[in-house]
């Protein structure tokens, strides 16, 4: 089986991943460096599955575009990615299928951002709709602040800044959760910790086991089935009231979640590869 | 080991490589690629992008 191994730079989880598939004597790994790919579309690759693994999301998303419309399988598909990489439309695929989450609001001008932060209170969280690794994120504390970053926002950012994301700020004792969601199964779990309200481990936050209770699997296998399913990283909050899904990324980062969970991530997803591509 | 583009130091290169492959220099603490396996060619890694992430 040809496995097309979507991509840019390649990290410590895409070596993992790389490390999986050849040990499989089944497996042949073809790179496709997305820097380097000139796509005439209807024109598959010369693969039988894609496995997305690229630190681009605008590229990773208009590749499996046209690998799947050409006839390629692709893991994820171009719809997850889609949704995913988006928060807006993340937000709105967890709510037309139930899945709780934190309040949100969507607005296209500082003045009526200013509207959407004031309704849900403060602080909010004001968020850029494509980014990743906690970059940009914004906790607004008082009405001054948030003055201040939406003037920043619509004077120095592109249009895509122009697009706000506000989301409610939910209070998590210095730890979420990142559920590891595998085709039909909630595989592992970590606590990211941090002193800072930001926990992404990008931005130094800890990783820690985290059982996976039934609970939790369930909320994560909800979240990723709202998306689209296939291999998954869910952030969860804990709340007085129960897990609220955060967010869902499409090209999950595992390198620091392999020793603490005792699960071999890249294994079981290079396994799920070899299942989806079987006839 | 390579050399390190950027301070001439001396850089750590895993038994698999693979192009693409980002490294650091634990000299300078750059941040490297691997631009070609034969002969294996070092280049600074491109800064991170908007769009970058999971």
């Amino acid at each position: 089986m040809k496995v097309g191994f979507l991509h840019s730079l390649i990290r410590k989880d895409e070596k993992f991943l790389i490390a999986e598939l050849r040990k499989r004597d089944d497996m042949e790994v073809v790179f496709l460096d997305d820097r380097k790919l000139v796509l005439d579309p209807g024109c598959a690759p010369e693969v039988d599955i894609v496995l997305e693994r690229s630190i681009n999301h605008s590229r990773a998303m208009h590749a499996l575009r046209l690998f799947e419309g050409a006839g390629t399988l692709c893991v994820n598909t171009y719809e997850v990615a889609r949704r995913c990489g988006d928060k807006i439309l993340t937000a709105a695929s967890l709510r037309e299928c139930g899945v709780p989450q934190p309040e949100v609001r969507v607005a296209f001008t500082p003045e009526s951002a200013l509207l959407a932060i004031e309704e849900l209170g403060y602080p909010a969280v004001l968020k850029p709709a494509v980014g990743s690794w906690g970059r940009l994120l914004s906790k607004i504390n008082d009405r001054d602040a948030a003055e201040t970053v939406l003037e920043h926002k619509s004077i120095l950012g592109s249009y895509h800044h122009s697009i706000f994301f506000v989301q409610q700020y939910v209070e998590k004792d210095g730890r979420d959760i990142r559920a590891f969601v595998v085709g039909d199964e909630c595989v592992a779990a970590i606590y990211r910790s941090s002193e800072h309200w930001i926990t992404n481990t990008a931005r130094g936050g800890r990783a820690t086991n985290c059982p996976v209770t039934v609970p939790l699997a369930e909320m994560a296998l909800r979240a990723a089935d709202a998306v689209g399913g296939g291999v998954l990283a869910v952030d969860l909050f804990e709340t007085a009231d129960g897990l609220l899904v955060n967010e869902v990324n499409y090209t999950m980062e595992f390198r620091n979640s392999i020793d603490v969970t005792g699960v071999n991530i890249p294994e079981r997803l290079v396994s799920y590869l070899a299942d989806a591509a079987r006839p | 080991m390579s050399e390190c583009p950027v301070c001439a130091g001396e850089v750590e290169i895993s038994p698999d490589p693979v192009e693409g492959e980002l490294l650091e220099c634990e000299e300078c603490g750059v941040e490297l690629e691997i631009l070609t396996l034969d002969p294996l060619t070092l280049g600074e890694a491109p800064e991170a992008e908007e769009d970058w992430g999971e």
